[in-house]
């Protein structure tokens, strides 16, 4: 294995499924990080701790169990707002996952303040959790969607942000801090700097950079931000909203039901305190609290080495894939300025045909549209090819995959 | 089964050169579907005269199993009897192919030129043939494709 910035084969002893062999003897190459990580052993332990050891409900009984649950719990919530820089522990709001928080977001502060003829602006290179909620609000409100565009480069056309701000119209503007498919890194501080300027709320998807980059959502600046457990380490079923304390107390509550209330009479209910007036119901406190041992798992490898590794795989992936021939690659080229995403075509292959080949080998690719066909249409491509990298993946890992690329090749007469 | 079974010269060559490519104009029968899973595409055309096929085109986007399947199918049914191609089965498909062990997620790839025909027929049989009861058989055989 080659010198990296991180201990690759310490953290690989981690993730026990990373050992498991495919198709017979075929060893695991796992490049679909970008749909979701595998999880180590200690998130694994988290989990099971809590049912083996001191599983109950949280917030209300007062026997020891309990308590302990409901410190647990809570403590992801300040990890949760130590690993993002959020202002205020009380701002985190625990939800499924990215894609629910944006509906959080668009069902209550979007029913609230979105009307007739308004805009709201969201980008070409969104996944569809970030248009969808967008057109069903869009649609009950008589307001319209825009879109900021894509140049050839995959980058936003930031100068159609403007003309859209310059209307006075826009109420929203959202838009992925990380393209899922191109693996773009927006221009996030400068795209909130425009939008504050005029007075805009911003909301911003994290889903693809918390997990691979340091966020800092002080710096950044934007109103809200939202992102997903699994996709760092972390289990299915959590997801993080984040959103400014004022905009929180303005919104009315997306859920009702148990620990969302203060008071409940026939007729009139008071709501809890944040951020529990947005978790109503039994949530999920395991899966939570497998989230913490995930922060704390990334904390202890720092987001910078984590990024670095990232950046070295990438470049080396970016180079070894240019090298075969028919290989179309989407997005920047610049590995320093993407993150490890990488999505292609391989001649007239057609993604599930590539990928159905690659799996003999071994290697786990996503292959379709991504849950991005409005990006998929501004490619011009019905579909792509996509390896995503992640702490674990290494250099002899892109080999295989390269050479399991040229096999296709090769089976298809290219 | 290997993908170099899967991605023999037959697939291939039906794949990047489809017979029965295209649209007819004004046909007894258009029908569309698509994958919602991979995004594969298919719009079949049929004409039907004296009960048989008279003729048939399709175009499509996707995978060469299911453009192949889509091109192989035009082919099986063209000229053929209306009622020997609303008994056409799953097995008849990927026999035709010559595929067979496909996994749960490519087999919908093969069978979705045949789920497209079969939706076309339903609508046939209701709007033009006001045959009911064979609809609802054609419908219920559809949807039951994946």
């Amino acid at each position: 294995m080659q010198a990296s910035v991180i201990n690759i084969e310490k953290i690989r002893k981690d993730f026990p499924i990373l050992e498991r062999k495919v198709h017979k003897d075929k060893p695991l190459v796992y490049l679909d990080n970008a749909a979701t990580t595998q999880k180590p052993v200690q998130v694994i332990e988290a989990i099971s701790n809590y049912y083996l050891n001191y599983n109950s409900n949280i917030h209300r009984a007062v026997h020891e169990l309990a308590e302990e649950a409901t410190a647990a719990y809570e403590l992801t919530r300040d990890k949760v707002a130590k690993f993002i820089n959020a202002p205020r522990r009380e701002e985190i709001v625990f939800v499924r996952g990215t894609t629910e928080a944006i509906n959080l977001v668009a069902y209550t502060w979007g029913r609230q303040n979105v009307g007739k003829d308004d805009i709201i602006v969201t980008t070409e290179y969104e996944h569809h959790s970030n248009i969808v909620p967008w057109q069903l609000l869009a649609k009950e409100k008589g307001a319209r969607i825009e879109y900021v565009g894509v140049d050839d480069g995959g980058q936003l056309m930031l100068e159609q942000l403007d003309r859209y701000l310059e209307t006075g119209r826009v109420k929203l503007v959202t838009f992925s801090q990380m393209s899922n498919v191109l693996g773009t890194i927006s221009d996030s501080e400068e795209i909130v700097r425009r939008c504050k300027a005029r007075g805009v709320r911003v909301l911003v998807d994290g889903a693809q950079s918390v997990p691979h980059m340091k966020v800092d959502l002080q710096r950044l600046g934007c109103d809200f931000f939202a992102f997903s457990a699994h996709k760092m380490l972390g289990p299915t079923g959590v997801g993080v909203l984040w959103a400014r304390r004022d905009l929180l107390e303005g919104m009315v509550p997306f859920n009702g039901g148990g620990d969302m209330i203060r008071e409940v009479h026939k007729y009139e209910t008071t709501w809890n305190d944040l951020p529990y007036k947005f978790e109503a119901g039994t949530p999920n406190i395991a899966d939570v609290i497998g989230f913490g041992a995930a922060i704390d798992y990334l904390e202890a490898i720092g987001m910078d080495r984590v990024r670095e590794h990232e950046v070295e795989i990438t470049r080396y992936a970016l180079e070894k894939l240019s090298e075969i021939k028919g290989m179309k690659i989407y997005g920047p080229m610049d590995a320093g300025k993407r993150g490890g995403v990488i999505s292609f075509n391989l001649g007239d292959i057609h993604p599930h045909d590539l990928a159905t080949i690659i799996d003999e080998d071994g290697v786990a690719i996503r292959s379709g549209h991504h849950c991005a066909q409005v990006l998929m249409e501004r490619l011009d491509v019905s579909a792509t090819s996509r390896a995503s990298f992640y702490i674990y993946n290494t250099k002899d890992e892109v080999d295989v995959l390269v050479r399991a690329l040229n096999r296709a090749r090769e089976l298809f007469r290219i | 089964m290997s993908s170099a079974d899967i991605y023999r010269e037959i697939i291939l060559d039906y794949y990047r050169n489809p017979r029965n490519y295209g649209k007819i104009p004004n046909p007894d029968v258009a029908q569309r579907d698509s994958n919602p899973l991979c995004g594969d595409e298919l719009e079949m055309h049929l004409n039907i005269k004296d009960n048989k096929i008279a003729d048939v085109k399709f175009t499509g986007k996707g995978c060469a199993i299911s453009q192949a399947s889509a091109s192989m199918l035009t082919e099986l049914i063209m000229g053929k009897d209306f009622e020997e191609v609303k008994k056409l089965s799953k097995e008849d498909i990927l026999e035709n192919l010559g595929l067979h062990d496909l996994g749960p997620a490519r087999i919908k790839c093969a069978l979705l030129s045949l789920k497209v025909l079969k939706s076309g027929l339903y609508s046939y049989l209701t709007e033009k043939m006001k045959d009911t009861a064979s609809a609802d058989k054609m419908k219920e055989e559809a949807s039951g494709l994946y």
